[in-house]
């Protein structure tokens, strides 16, 4: 059980400043993750909370307890690394009960706790091979399985599932859920993938650039972005954002365009509207606030996507529900939903 | 993906050619050697290029093992051989584990400094070791050679090893440390068993330069007792003949250790050991 707290907590290589003053309280039994393009300092601020990195400043405490200089070891944290870090010469059952066995447990106890957890992730009939006669799957499960076996405090995961093909991920995305769900332990996870945020997450901070950008629920920041990176890293398709300037009680697009929306609109400092695929919608010709020429339709079934190329204003993806009558090639008028209309100033804060 | 390709027959055939000739370049002085160390000695010149000798005799081996010196520089041999190896090898170890693992500094600067060690020609520095080790009252010791081929083949094997750790990925240490070993026993525990082949690899090349050299073993010793093998070798050329039969005997029986010794490694030298370790 742990309650972990980061106050101005901050790295740097160097002169080479990775991390700035990051503060973050995880409470006990939640399940945190770290999402933000690859290079932001995410493994970084894993492997500082891990023990791995020396913190350069800060404090970083776990109840309460400062960690800063606490070995590795002392932690009780348990991790899974990006590339599984198998022991190749132990089989699976001496990886996954290595940290018993250097703690030294009792044998019966060791062999029970294995057990459990070979049975958890459906590993009971390879205890004996080695990690090189596993498939990439099993492996990750081994990796799984060392972190459950210990029954740690916490359990932090660098990127787990990046090494598996897309079925996999998804299985394995399901699985680290029930997990959480049946351990209740704290659980700190990074990912480059927006997806795994909003699907694990209970509360997701958003890093760029060494910098905190939101942190939030997965709904929180998908509807109420700090800022227009966070709006455009959640949410898949990318959000659409163009120029943009306020005249009155409506915005102004560069075209001339104006769209109304609902509620205030800031009087000055609006440069940007931001609008997600899923809240512009293909409209007949009165509903319409303009129209541009469809460049490339993909029909996904469950969904339309629609590249429009408005003159003046410039390219629109657009996402329909269902299956939409409409070809390439095609003029389709557009409608924005003003409910949803997020508005951005020019240093990228939001203004709704 | 090329051990897949069907390869045609005339290639497999040229490849195969290819690889005869080689063995047969590089293992026809052994033959030579073999051939001549078991012809009887009235037959060495009157049939010295004939492929097989017309009679074997194994009175040449009998000889050199029961009338000469042999086997003192035999043993003196493998005490400096062997010691070489030994203490290279952890010399080598612990230093490539650190270039490889820890940053610090003047590690460019260190490793620069062994470069330049290896830049010498032998021939030049040979009179100054001769002078340290004349002044230290080393001369005709079997410890003089220890210290000499260590000094020398200390940088070399510092570089293999280093290799060997780049080899193992970061995170099984780190894996170790956060499962609760101290980046000690991570060592022992993990890195250690995945570095034997390394561990065999630089012990099997230092013990057979040092068990070949000659140079060294000739400026700082010429007692009789401390003679390493090469050096004895010489012995066996006199003023007035050179007694062929006797030499290349034991020749032979010098290269009996080596063998033993690649035999003894090379399960450890099989690559992949690493395999499965991360990702796949
Ligand atoms: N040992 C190091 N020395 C210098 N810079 C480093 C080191 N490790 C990481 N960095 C830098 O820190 C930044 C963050 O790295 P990392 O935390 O691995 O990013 P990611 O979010 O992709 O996991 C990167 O720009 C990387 O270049
Ligand atoms: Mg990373």
């Amino acid at each position: 059980m742990a309650r972990i707290e980061l106050q101005s907590i901050a790295k740097s290589y160097g002169s080479v400043e990775v991390l700035r003053d990051i503060n973050l309280t995880i409470e006990d039994g939640e399940f945190i993750v770290l999402v933000g393009p690859s290079g932001c300092g995410k493994s970084t601020l894993l492997r500082m909370i891990a023990g791995l990195e020396p913190i350069s400043g800060g404090e970083f405490t776990i109840d309460g307890r400062r960690m800063n200089e606490v070995p590795p070891r002392d932690r009780d944290m348990a991790m899974v690394f990006q590339s599984y870090a198998l022991y190749p010469h132990m089989d699976v059952a001496r990886n996954m009960g290595f940290s018993l066995e250097i703690r030294k447990a009792a044998a019966e106890d060791r062999q029970s706790k294995i057990q459990g957890a070979a049975k958890t992730l459906g590993l009971t009939g390879l205890k004996e091979r080695l990690p090189k006669q596993l498939s990439g799957g099993q492996r990750q499960r081994v990796a799984m399985g060392r972190a459950i076996v210990r029954d740690p405090s916490a359990f932090l995961f660098d990127e787990p599932l990046s090494n598996l093909d897309a079925a996999l991920r998804v299985e394995m995305r399901l699985e680290i859920a029930r997990l959480h769900q049946r351990l209740e332990a704290t659980m700190i996870y990074v990912t480059h993938d927006q997806v795994e945020a909003l699907t694990l997450a209970d509360r997701i901070v958003v890093l760029n650039g060494g910098d905190i950008q939101q942190v939030g629920t997965p709904l929180d920041l998908y509807e109420r972005p700090a800022n227009k990176f966070v709006a455009q890293f959640i949410g898949s398709p990318t959000m659409n954002v163009l120029r943009a300037e306020a005249k009155g009680d409506s915005i102004a697009l560069s075209g001339g365009t104006r769209i109304q929306v609902e509620g205030d609109v800031p009087a000055s400092g609006v440069s940007e509207l931001g609008i997600r695929p899923e809240h512009i919608h293909v409209a007949g010709s009165e509903a319409a606030q303009f129209s541009g020429r469809a460049e490339l339709v993909e029909h996904l079934g469950s969904d339309t996507n629609i590249h429009v190329q408005v003159d003046g204003i410039g390219p629109f993806l657009v996402r329909e529900h269902g299956h939409v009558p409409v070809n390439t090639g095609d003029e389709v008028g557009l409608f924005i939903d003003p409910e949803k209309v997020h508005l951005f100033a020019e240093d990228g804060r939001s203004l709704r | 993906m090329s051990a897949l390709r069907k390869s045609s027959p005339l290639a497999v055939t040229g490849k195969y050619l290819a690889l005869a000739f080689y063995l047969t370049f590089a293992l026809f002085p052994l033959y030579w050697l073999a051939k001549i160390a078991v012809t009887p000695d009235k037959l060495i010149f009157s049939e010295g290029t004939a492929m097989v000798p017309s009679s074997f005799t194994f009175e040449n081996f009998r000889t050199v093992l029961i009338a000469t010196d042999f086997l003192s520089y035999f043993k003196n041999s493998l005490i400096v051989s062997l010691g070489t190896a030994a203490i290279t090898t952890c010399v080598a170890a612990a230093a490539g584990y650190a270039f490889s693992r820890f940053d610090f500094r003047g590690k460019r600067l260190v490793i620069a400094l062994m470069l330049i060690t290896q830049m010498f020609p032998l021939l030049m520095i040979i009179a100054p070791i001769y002078k340290i080790v004349a002044a230290v009252g080393l001369l005709n010791s079997l410890t003089s050679l220890i210290i000499v081929y260590t000094a020398f083949n200390v940088p070399f094997a510092t570089f293999l090893m280093q290799s060997f750790f780049d080899g193992i990925p970061k995170d099984l240490e780190e894996a170790g440390m956060i499962d609760g070993c101290t980046r000690f026993e991570a060592l022992r525990k993990i890195i250690l068993p995945l570095t034997l082949p390394g561990l065999g690899a630089t012990l099997g090349f230092i013990f057979t330069a040092a068990w070949s050299e000659l140079l060294f073993a000739l400026m700082l010793i010429n007692s009789n007792d401390t003679m390493t093998f090469p050096v004895g070798l010489l012995t066996f050329v006199s003023k007035f003949s050179v007694d062929w039969g006797q030499m290349m005997a034991a020749g032979v029986l010098a290269l009996v250790p080596s063998c033993l010794f690649f035999i003894f490694i090379q399960r450890y030298l099989v690559q992949g050991l690493t395999s499965g370790a991360v990702k796949g």
